[in-house]
């Protein structure tokens, strides 16, 4: 099987598997007061830091999570009634602090959280529209940042899952350490693929304390590390209120006895992807421009979804998206997995019903563009083959799809 | 894959029939309900899953696909439009028209499929002829033949329908059992799957909104009122609420649904034969009666069973293809005894024996009794 598909999950990395299997076969619960608890608690401290280094922030800064939708609630959740009321200097200040900023086209594990804190804690949205590219509006959060007394907190994501592209996070970071509201960036898809150090983004944004760029989420199973373990970085200024209570591990933050083989295996791939980012980026990103070229002469009716810019300077290395108009993507999807080739209409999906991307829909594109969707994402085990095997089963498959049509089509057999 | 036993079971047998088979399971909403919201009888999330599960417990590739914008657009959008018209549609048999056999048969042609195979209860076997013809199911008690006298001989060219010959569903669950599919016990689903919570009255309310009329007995006497005509069938006895009792004391159903009047008209029960239906659109699932050497030619009457819902008995009647006031041929079909309880939107469908001849939606019929009945 050729597989393209490394935004959903990409294979655990040899190092990774190594660490998380040496660690199962120790017993010690890191809580534990005992040799054994101890000899668990440094082997997760250690796993701790070395993920930690990877972020530019300090073990202590790191809280784990069961995965990277844990980290994403925590945050939002968490700097949400933090903000409005548990430890809020003033409580006539938290009150007031009743708008989250939402960029458009955020991942439905922000979209979700939000619209429950809309349901159910008064909270008010206010969406900041994409570019064409995918990117935020910078004025437009700007202007809504006038009012900061208002806002509770500003989240968005630092590389858009679906159309790769990334976001002007340094810009917002300052904006917000300017206005002294706390930020919130999902990195998950991000991580691993652009440089992140959040300790010199907070410097060079001068953050002050608990506000600008305070809290960041990742993933482990994104850059090769296991699945069931994500991570909030949350900086040393700011707190949250915690989601899940019980025997008050990691600071209290998020109870509940912590997987020391997860930890190990994550920071196993941590610290692989760390070492040679930019020689990784770089050889992603031709095999990237191989497909995208590949793609726009096989198929010369396909669209760059995302930052189609000479070099792609917004567009994450692994990240190919395309519209191919007059196609169900899941026509595609289905046709390029029957010939061996894995790849996404999008973000995986509950249940797996299939929906016109909201992403592009936020850019401007039309339902039909929407409904012909097809991601492909390259990983740290992609190769040239990968690329042309792809390459060779498309043009058969589109063909195929394209006479297949759009599923709202009439058929021949409607009286 | 709906995600329920019958289904389950005929993706098996076609499996091990040898043929090369995908599970598809349809996207009919947007926004599948769930259990946890309430949703109960079949396309919720959770019926989604059990036929994912199903799938690779046999081994067999599953997808879903989206047909919600059709599907709304073809079938729930007609079931208003028809009620609204003082009509009874039969929601699942348009799904299968306009859906299952035509929009998801036709993407599935186009993608190198041959055919659609369903968990419905009935035989698509080949006559005499040696054309298709579609029958009634071995399983009498579930036999779907009904909902399928939609298909035409093109589509059932393309339809396999695996369970036909099973003698009724509790093989099919044993057999569910046996081969380790956790849908073996699921139970039936009988509601509109796109009326969550079965209440069909409140969902049209909802959406036609409700407005006072009167019930009127067929004199045009005032009897009663309600809180819209589109929540009353033909047929129906329960939910009148009439204040004024009737003349013989009997109870009152019924006969007909005037929406543009947003009327009622209720009468005795005997007022609810029906001596004669009529409808324009119908087809022939296969060979038309001439083809079929049934009439020598088109205009001739022949002796049928006519069946006008999923459950109902067929009984015997006649039926000719005859011209209509517009000139457009019209099939009236007369039943031997009078028929009650049936309503324009109905489907009749048409019965030789176990074959299935055609149908047609019923645009009229004539009452077996005169008006003071």
């Amino acid at each position: 099987m050729v597989y393209l598909d490394h935004a959903a999950t990409t294979p655990m990395r040899p190092e990774a598997i190594e660490a998380m299997t040496a660690a199962l076969a120790v017993v010690g619960n890191p809580s534990s007061i005992h040799s054994a608890g101890q000899q668990a608690k440094r082997l997760l401290e250690e796993s701790r830091e070395r993920v930690a280094a990877t972020l530019g922030v300090d073990g202590i800064e790191v809280v784990f999570t069961g995965n990277g939708t844990e980290a994403v609630n925590l945050a939002i959740k968490g700097l949400w009634w933090q903000r409005r009321t548990a430890s809020a200097e003033d409580a006539a200040a938290g009150a007031a602090r009743r708008r989250i900023v939402v960029p458009a086209g955020e991942h439905h594990a922000t979209l979700d959280t939000v619209d429950w804190l809309v349901e159910h804690e008064g909270a008010d949205v206010v969406e900041i529209p994409l570019d064409a590219v995918g990117r935020l509006r910078l004025d437009v959060l700007e202007r809504e940042l006038d009012d900061a007394s208002t806002i509770a907190l500003v989240t968005m994501l630092w590389a858009n899952n679906e159309v790769g592209t990334i976001q002007p996070v340094e810009e917002v970071a300052r904006l917000t350490a300017r206005a002294g509201v706390p930020l919130h960036v999902d990195a998950i898809a991000a991580y691993g693929q652009v440089p992140i150090d959040v300790r010199s983004l907070r410097r060079s944004t001068e953050a002050p304390r608990g506000a600008g760029l305070v809290a960041l989420s990742v993933s482990a199973h994104k850059i090769g590390g296991p699945a069931g373990i994500g991570a909030l970085v949350l900086d040393r200024s700011a707190a949250v209120e915690p989601l899940i209570h019980g025997g008050g591990q990691q600071r209290k933050v998020r109870s509940g006895t912590q997987d020391v083989a997860a930890a190990a295996a994550f920071a196993a791939a941590a610290e692989s992807v760390a070492a040679r980012l930019d020689d990784d980026a770089e050889r992603m990103a031709a095999l990237r421009d191989r497909v995208i070229d590949g793609v726009l002469e096989a198929v010369p009716s396909a669209r760059l979804s995302g930052d189609a810019g000479p070099g792609a300077s917004v567009r994450l290395p692994g990240n190919v998206h395309f519209s191919f108009p007059g196609c169900e993507g899941d026509s595609l999807l289905f046709l390029l997995d029957a010939a061996g080739v894995a790849v996404s209409t999008g973000s995986a999906c509950q249940a797996g019903v299939p929906e016109p991307s909201h992403v592009l829909m936020a850019m401007g594109r039309t339902e039909a563009d929407a409904r012909g969707a097809l991601r492909i994402t390259l990983g740290h085990t992609s190769t040239g083959a990968d690329v042309d095997a792809f390459l060779a089963a498309l043009p058969a498959a589109h063909a195929q799809a394209a006479r297949a049509g759009l599923a709202t089509r009439a058929t021949s057999f409607d009286r | 894959m709906s995600g329920g036993v019958d289904s389950a079971v005929a993706a098996a047998r076609a499996v091990e029939a040898g043929h090369d088979v995908v599970g598809v399971h349809l996207a009919l909403s947007r926004m599948p309900g769930t259990l946890r919201t309430g949703s109960r009888g079949c396309c919720t999330i959770e019926d989604s899953m059990d036929a994912q599960r199903a799938a690779n417990v046999l081994g067999i590739p599953y997808y879903v696909w989206d047909f919600s914008e059709r599907f709304k657009a073809d079938v729930v959008d007609d079931f208003i439009a028809e009620y609204s018209a003082g009509r009874t549609p039969n929601p699942c048999m348009r799904c299968n028209e306009r859906i299952k056999f035509a929009a998801l048969l036709e993407k599935a042609l186009a993608l190198g499929f041959d055919a659609v195979a369903t968990g419905h209860y009935a035989k698509v076997v080949t006559g005499e002829s040696g054309a298709l013809e579609l029958h009634r199911a071995n399983a009498e008690a579930k036999d779907q033949s009904y909902v399928l006298g939609v298909l035409t001989a093109e589509q059932l060219a393309h339809a396999y329908f695996p369970l036909g010959d099973t003698a009724s569903k509790q093989l099919v669950r044993e057999e569910a059992a046996r081969r380790g599919l956790s849908v073996a016990q699921k139970p039936d689903s009988y509601d509109i799957c796109f009326i969550p919570d079965g209440d069909t009255k409140g969902w049209l309310a909802d959406k036609v909104g409700t407005e006072q009329g009167d019930i009127v007995a067929r004199s045009g006497a005032v009897v009663g009122s309600h809180d819209g005509a589109h929540a009353y069938t033909v047929g129906q006895r329960r939910g009148l609420r009439l204040g004024t009792p009737a003349a013989d004391g009997k109870p009152r159903f019924v006969l007909e649904v005037r929406p543009k009047e947003n009327t009622v008209v209720v009468g005795p029960k005997a007022a609810l034969a029906v001596g004669l239906i009529a409808g324009s659109r119908f087809s022939w699932a296969g060979l038309d009666p001439v083809a079929s050497g049934i009439v020598g030619s088109v205009g001739e009457s022949f002796d049928c069973d006519v069946q006008i819902r999923a459950h109902a008995d067929p009984v015997p009647a006649r039926a000719t293809v005859e011209t209509d006031a517009s000139g457009d041929p019209e099939l009236v079909i007369v039943p031997d005894s009078p028929l009650d309880g049936v309503a324009p939107g109905q489907t009749a469908v048409v019965y030789v024996g176990s074959r299935v001849l055609g149908q047609c939606t019923i645009d009229r019929t004539v009452s077996a009794v005169p008006v003071d009945a």
